[in-house]
């Protein structure tokens, strides 16, 4: 039972960051239709661009309080992502509005090797030490689950973040002007919807996100590297089809459902195969579910809601 | 003019008589001597180099000729495409013998290419256990292989350290998985007992899953088989986990940066292993130290004595066998049987070092310590 329950709390810890980054694919699938394969990479920078920065103040500012020192990282690390987003949707994406839709998945996929290349000349191949400036130290256990404190932020802290954005998305007129464009960009261009702008505050409200989820990603395991951000992007935007991509809430649940899957296939494989299969099939569990979905409920989960571009 | 001639016919006969009484004999040294590990290279040179200066002041007969031994060296860059194209230019070049590569990435390439020529060569630092098994019979190695330090890890960790229960995982790479299956095999010789056998990739972060799982089993050592980038974070993880079971790894884990990625979760209870003794153990180790330090003014890197006994290998074995030539000197290299700076220099049928040695360190004080 204890295993169980210490399984669980990997598991939605995992899955929180995972339902984060899977936020940025949906969103950017529901109103353009494209799977930002660069997506994962923003992570990475969102990161790298925040070890950079706490680096920096350590060095000038050594008696910072870690808070102040978090904050201000963040405060650097997201403008940097958003400006990077929207950069890339105005060079790479905007152009290949109209083109097959072949084009700017490449494109996109184009775009996640540049990034990774750029981070690998900043900063090079080596692993970086990433400061833990949130505790990781575990809090007293109850019925032998460990936590700490930097796990209760990124679920408390993502779950946070998701609320926000389906406030944004359901009540307000920048949501409704989404959600319009997300239907249709021509009936919403002539019903007065600046649908380039809308596209753009998409791509830059991702990027915030993705920087957001680098950051917690990183502090958890205190490393970096200019890789990181591969594996959790393909993780969630597997996560975003199994939840129905274009779908908000289906991102979320397709994330936590995606991290507990993982811990618990992993933990319980070999028990449940009697010994054929063990733990180094931990990362295909993702790949199977996405198998699975796709061939038996190609909308996934929640199906898709936001767009009918599938 | 006819006394000139006369002249030159005497240098000439002075000349060849020069010739017969001493006979030059070429080795070859091969290790990056560029790059990021050119530090490491230049040191198995220098290694080579004061062997074979040594024994050029000793003075060496073959088959009645004073021999001169010269060492020509070339860069492989730790390549192994570039380590084939200066294997084959010392062969070309009619090396007796090679000392080298220092890695297993390019020895092993390599070793074919000197097998086809009927070179044998002697590497002073490539462990991979393939090298030795791919039935050349002119190959060889002066530093323990990965069996041999899975061996030593396991009675370590069940003799030295007394855990009876051991958790095993490694990153599924030939390396990693290698030495945590000979680690297996060794532990469970030793009679400790493997409660889990768990696997991670070596790009994996997250540990978190298969720790949990192992923290269910209540292992008294966690051994893990791969490299410092996923060691470092796995340990993290341990403390977070509340797991205090003994954390050993091998050399791949055995590294400053080890100690840079694991932050505060490492303490007195991590171990790792190197293969070869610490210089100060090896039983010439002090003097090589300070003569290599007199002859090349810097400081010994690694395996600048495993290069020293590798050419000695080979010089000692034509000797043996008054004669240079490989064919002929081989069945003496096989059987070499000498005490050099590392200890005793024999090899095993297949070419590895008998009794190769192998170090284990703790960590005390922020960095490695040989225990």
């Amino acid at each position: 039972m204890e295993i169980f329950l210490q399984q669980l709390v990997n598991g939605l810890v995992v899955g929180s960051v995972y339902a984060l980054v899977a936020l940025g694919y949906t969103m950017v699938y529901g109103i353009l239709g494209l799977i930002n394969f660069a997506h994962g990479d923003l992570v990475m920078v969102g990161a790298m661009t925040a070890l950079q920065t706490m680096l920096f103040l350590m060095g000038a500012a050594p008696g910072m309080s870690p808070l102040a020192m978090l904050t201000l990282s963040l405060a650097v690390a997201i403008p940097v992502c958003m400006l990077l987003g929207y950069t890339m949707e105005r060079l790479a994406y905007r152009r290949l509005r109209n083109a097959p839709r072949l084009a700017p998945l490449i494109t996109a996929i184009g775009m996640s090797f540049l990034l990774q290349t750029i981070a690998m000349i900043l900063w090079g191949r080596n692993y970086h030490t990433f400061p833990q400036l949130i505790s990781t130290v575990p809090l007293q256990p109850v019925a032998g689950v460990f936590v700490t404190p930097i796990q209760v932020t990124i679920v408390v802290g993502s779950a946070l973040i998701m609320a926000a954005l389906i406030v944004l998305v359901t009540k307000t007129r920048l949501g409704r002007a989404m959600r319009a464009t997300a239907e249709n960009h021509r009936v919403a261009a002539l019903m007065g919807v600046d649908t380039n702008l809308i596209i753009a505050l998409t791509f830059v409200i991702d990027a915030a996100l993705a920087a957001v989820a680098g950051v917690m990603y990183a502090s958890n395991y205190g490393i970096a590297h200019y890789g990181m951000g591969f594996m959790p992007g393909l993780k969630a935007f597997t996560a975003a089809v199994l939840g129905g991509i274009g779908n908000l809430g289906g991102a979320m649940l397709g994330g936590i459902v995606l991290g507990l899957v993982e811990s618990f296939g992993a933990g319980y494989i070999e028990h449940m195969t009697f010994g054929l299969l063990n733990s180094s099939y931990q990362d295909i569990f993702a790949f199977i579910i996405l198998g699975l979905v796709l061939i038996f409920r190609p909308t996934g989960l929640l199906g898709e809601r936001v767009s009918d571009r599938a | 003019m006819k006394r000139s001639v006369v002249a030159l016919a005497v240098m000439g006969l002075g000349l060849s008589l020069a010739h017969a009484q001493e006979m030059a004999v070429r080795l070859g040294s091969v290790a990056p001597l560029t790059g990021t590990i050119s530090h490491l290279g230049k040191d198995n040179e220098n290694g080579a180099r004061l062997a074979i200066e040594d024994a050029n002041a000793k003075g060496v007969t073959i088959a009645g000729k004073k021999v001169r031994f010269e060492l020509l060296g070339e860069d492989d860059q730790a390549d192994p495409r570039t380590g084939t194209t200066v294997a084959q230019r010392l062969v070309d070049a009619d090396v007796k013998g090679v000392i080298g590569h220092l890695n297993s990435g390019t020895t092993i390439p390599a070793s074919r290419i000197y097998n086809q020529a009927g070179v044998p060569m002697v590497s002073p630092s490539a462990t991979n256990p393939t090298l030795t098994r791919q039935g050349y019979p002119g190959v060889f190695r002066t530093i323990a292989n990965d069996v041999q330090q899975g061996g030593m890890l396991g009675k370590f960790i069940v003799g030295s350290l007394g855990a009876k229960t051991v958790a095993i995982i490694d990153d599924r790479t030939a390396y990693g998985q290698g030495l945590a299956d000979e680690t297996d095999k060794a532990v469970k010789a030793a009679g400790g007992k493997v409660v889990a056998r768990e696997f991670t990739t070596d790009k994996a972060t997250d540990f978190n899953a298969i720790l949990t799982k192992i923290r269910g089993v209540k292992p008294d050592a966690i051994f893990f088989g791969g490299m410092d980038a996923q060691a470092g974070p796995m340990l993290r993880q341990l403390k977070q986990l509340g797991i205090d079971a003994k954390f050993v790894t091998g050399d791949g884990g055995c590294s400053p940066e080890m100690i840079k990625l694991a932050g505060d979760a490492i303490n007195a209870t991590t171990y790792c292993s190197m293969p070869g003794l610490a210089i100060d153990k090896m039983p010439g180790g002090p003097e090589f130290r300070t003569r290599y330090k007199a002859r090349f003014n810097t400081d010994v890197q690694i395996y600048s004595p495993y290069a020293y006994d590798a050419a000695t290998a080979i010089i000692r074995a034509m000797q043996a066998a008054d004669s240079a030539e490989p064919s002929k000197y081989l069945p003496a290299l096989k059987k070499s049987n000498f005490q050099g700076v590392i200890g005793t220099v024999a090899f095993d049928d297949k070419g590895d070092i008998k009794e190769g040695a192998v170090t284990m360190y703790q960590y005390r004080n922020g960095a490695w310590s040989p225990m």
